[in-house]
C-alpha cells in the first residue's frame, strides 16, 4: 500500500518533505500518526532464511521509521547478520521478502542498494591506501559524478574530523578512526539508509563515544535512518529509537526502550534486564557460534 | 550502451587503487620476479646444452623466453582467487557487493589490475631475455600483441582462480587447489616445449588450454623469427573469448562468495 509513497518520498522528495512530516508530527496526534506509519522507510514480511535444515531467520516482519535509529540486538547466533546480509541484498531469502524505500530488496536489488549505505563488522577500509584514495574509490564507485568527488570526499572528511589525516595510510588509524572512515565511505553517495554492523566492536570508550555522536550527527545532519546491531545495550540507551530483540531467528521484542521496560513490568529496569528476559532464556547454541566469535575478536583485536 | 563508460570507470578505479598499493610496496611484486629467473638461468640454459628440444633455427632459450613470461603471468594471476577470499574475510568484498555496481565490472575490474600485474612481470623478463641474449623483437606492432597477449592471459587466469575461490571459499582450500592447478597448466602447454613434442593424449589437453594460445601469441610477437602452432587470429580468439566467458561466470558466482 505505502509504497509508491515510501519510494515517492525517499526518492523524489527531499529533506523538506520529511522536515514536514516531522512538523506535523509534533501537534496533530493521530493524522500524523498515520503519516508516520505510511514513512517506514523499511518493513519486512515473514523474512525466512534457511540453511540446509537450520532456520537461521524466521519469519520475521518488523518496520523502521524514516529517521529513526534502530537497534537490532540479540544473542550469538540469533539470526541478526543473517537479517543484516539479506537486507542489504549479499543474502537471498528463503521466504517472505523486505522492502526498502519502497524497493523489494529481491525484485530490486540494484534500486535498493543504490538508496542504502553498509558498513561491515570487520575492518573493511584499505590499510594501505589513504584515507582520502579509500573515500575516492567508493565516490566512483557510487557513481558520484566527477565534479563533485573532491568537494564531496572533503566534506565526509571534514563530518568525520579526519581531514588532517586526510593523506595518511589508514593502516597508521586507531580504531575509531578507521571506523568512521568507513562510515564517511558508506555515505558518500548519501543513501537513505545506513546499516552497521556491529559499529564499536573493539573500540575504547572514548573512540565509541565519537562514533556514536558522528551516527547522530549524521542522522540529523542528513536525514539518514541507521539500522545497526550492537552487543552494548550501552549503545541501545545512547543511540537508538526503538531497538528489536532476536533470539533463535525471531524477533522477540520490539518497541522504544521505555515501552520494553513497561512490558517486562519493571519501568527502573534497565536494557540489560530487558535483554535477559527476552533472550536469557533457550539461547541457541548454534554452530556458527564459534565462527562469530572469531570473527568479533578478529575485528576487535584489528580496530583495538 | 550509456552504462558502458560507467562500467569502465569502476573497473578502472579497481585498477588504479591496485596500481597506487603495487608502487607502494612493490617487495611481492619484485618476488615474483625470482622465479622466471630461475627457470631461464637453471632450466634454460641446461636445456639448451642437452638440444633434446628441438625447435628449428629458433635457439632454445628464444624459444623458452614467451613461455617462462606466460608461466609468471599465470602465477601472479593465479592468486587472484586467494585475494578475494581475504576480501571477503575483510569485509571488503561484502562492501563492493553492497554497492550498485555490476558485478561484471568489479570482476573486470579484477581481472584488468591482474593485467597490470603481468605488464610487471613482462618488464622483468624482456630484460631478463635482453640479458641473456634473446632476439627480442620490438616492432610496435609486434610489442602491442605481446602486451594484449600478457593482459588478456592475466585477466583470464586471474578471473577461472576467482571463480575457485567462489566455489571453494576458504583460504586453506584454495591454497590446495591453486597448487594442484597451476603446475599441470604449465606443463600441459607449449611454454617450455613444443606441442608436437608431446604425446596425443597431451597435445589434445594443450590444445583445450589457453595458456597454449597464450603462450602461442606470446612466441609470434615477442621474440624475433618465432615460430607458431596456431594463427593470430586463433590465438586472440580463443584468449579473449575464454576471458569474456569467464567474467560472465565469476559475475554470477561472485555474490556466493560474500553468502
Amino acid at each position: 500500500m505505502g509504497n509508491w509513497i515510501e519510494s515517492f518520498a525517499c526518492s523524489v522528495l527531499p529533506f523538506e518533505f520529511q522536515e514536514f512530516r516531522q512538523e506535523l508530527s509534533g501537534d496533530h496526534g493521530m493524522d500524523s500518526r498515520r503519516l508516520e506509519d505510511a514513512l517506514n522507510i523499511l518493513e519486512t514480511d515473514s523474512l525466512s532464511r534457511k540453511f540446509a535444515d537450520f532456520t537461521a531467520v524466521d519469519k520475521v516482519s518488523f518496520a523502521v521509521k524514516s529517521q529513526e535509529v534502530f537497534g537490532l540486538v540479540g544473542p550469538n547466533g540469533a539470526g541478526k547478520s543473517t537479517m543484516i546480509k539479506m537486507l542489504t541484498t549479499l543474502l537471498p531469502p528463503s521466504e517472505g521478502t523486505a522492502r526498502i524505500c519502497g524497493f523489494d530488496i529481491i525484485r530490486q536489488s540494484s534500486d535498493v542498494r543504490r538508496q542504502i549505505g553498509y558498513v561491515p563488522q570487520m575492518v573493511s577500509a584499505d590499510g594501505d591506501l589513504t584515507a582520502k584514495e579509500n573515500l575516492i574509490l567508493y565516490s566512483k564507485l557510487y557513481d558520484v559524478p566527477s565534479s563533485e568527488r573532491i568537494p564531496r570526499v572533503m566534506e565526509a572528511l571534514e563530518f568525520m574530523n579526519l581531514t588532517d589525516v586526510a593523506e595518511k595510510r589508514v593502516r597508521q588509524f586507531s580504531g575509531g578512526m578507521v571506523r568512521r572512515l568507513e562510515i564517511a565511505q558508506s555515505m558518500l553517495h548519501r543513501p537513505k539508509m545506513l546499516f552497521l554492523d556491529e559499529p564499536t566492536v573493539g573500540l575504547d570508550p572514548v573512540a565509541r563515544a565519537s562514533v556514536w555522536e558522528h551516527i547522530l550527527e549524521l542522522r540529523d545532519q542528513y536525514k539518514t535512518t541507521i539500522l545497526l546491531t550492537t552487543h552494548l545495550m550501552e549503545e541501545v540507551e545512547s543511540l537508538c529509537d526503538r531497538l528489536g530483540i532476536m533470539n533463535e531467528g525471531k524477533m522477540v521484542a520490539l518497541g522504544t526502550p521505555d515501552e520494553l521496560k513497561a512490558q517486562i513490568g519493571n519501568p527502573e529496569a534497565t536494557l540489560d534486564d530487558v535483554f535477559i528476559s527476552f533472550a536469557g532464556k533457550h539461547i541457541r547454541e548454534s554452530e556458527s557460534g564459534f565462527r562469530d566469535i572469531s570473527r568479533t575478536r578478529r575485528a576487535a583485536r584489528r580496530l583495538g | 550502451m550509456s552504462s558502458v563508460g560507467p562500467f569502465i570507470t569502476k573497473a578502472l578505479a579497481m585498477v588504479e587503487v591496485e596500481t597506487t598499493k603495487l608502487r607502494r610496496d612493490p617487495t611481492e611484486v619484485l618476488s615474483r620476479a625470482i622465479q622466471p629467473a630461475l627457470w631461464m638461468l637453471v632450466f634454460g640454459q641446461v636445456m639448451a646444452r642437452t638440444r633434446a628440444i628441438h625447435t628449428g633455427n629458433l635457439p632454445y632459450l628464444d624459444f623458452m623466453a614467451p613461455g617462462i613470461l606466460a608461466q609468471s603471468v599465470l602465477f601472479t594471476s593465479i592468486f587472484y582467487g586467494l585475494s578475494a577470499i581475504w576480501e571477503k574475510d575483510l569485509g571488503i568484498l561484502q562492501k563492493y557487493l553492497v554497492s550498485p555496481v555490476p558485478r561484471a565490472a568489479l570482476v573486470t575490474g579484477k581481472a584488468l589490475s591482474a593485467g597490470v600485474r603481468g605488464m610487471i612481470q613482462a618488464v622483468f623478463v624482456y630484460a631478463l631475455s635482453l640479458a641473456l641474449g634473446v632476439h627480442l623483437n620490438f616492432n610496435p606492432i609486434q610489442f602491442i600483441g605481446a602486451l594484449l597477449a600478457i593482459l588478456l592471459g592475466a585477466a583470464f587466469f586471474s578471473t577461472f582462480s576467482l571463480i575457485i575461490a567462489c566455489i571453494v571459499k576458504s583460504r586453506e582450500r584454495f591454497m590446495g587447489i591453486g597448487q594442484v592447478l597451476t603446475m599441470p597448466l604449465f606443463f600441459a602447454s607449449n611454454a617450455i616445449y613444443p606441442i608436437n613434442m608431446m604425446p596425443g593424449w597431451l597435445q589434445v589437453v594443450s590444445h583445450m588450454n589457453p595458456l597454449s594460445y597464450q603462450v602461442d601469441l606470446l612466441r609470434s610477437t615477442m621474440i624475433v623469427g618465432g615460430i607458431q602452432t596456431f594463427s593470430v587470429g586463433a590465438d586472440l580468439l580463443v584468449l579473449f573469448g575464454s576471458t569474456v566467458v569467464a567474467i560472465l561466470i565469476a559475475a554470477k558466482l561472485y555474490p556466493s562468495l560474500a553468502q
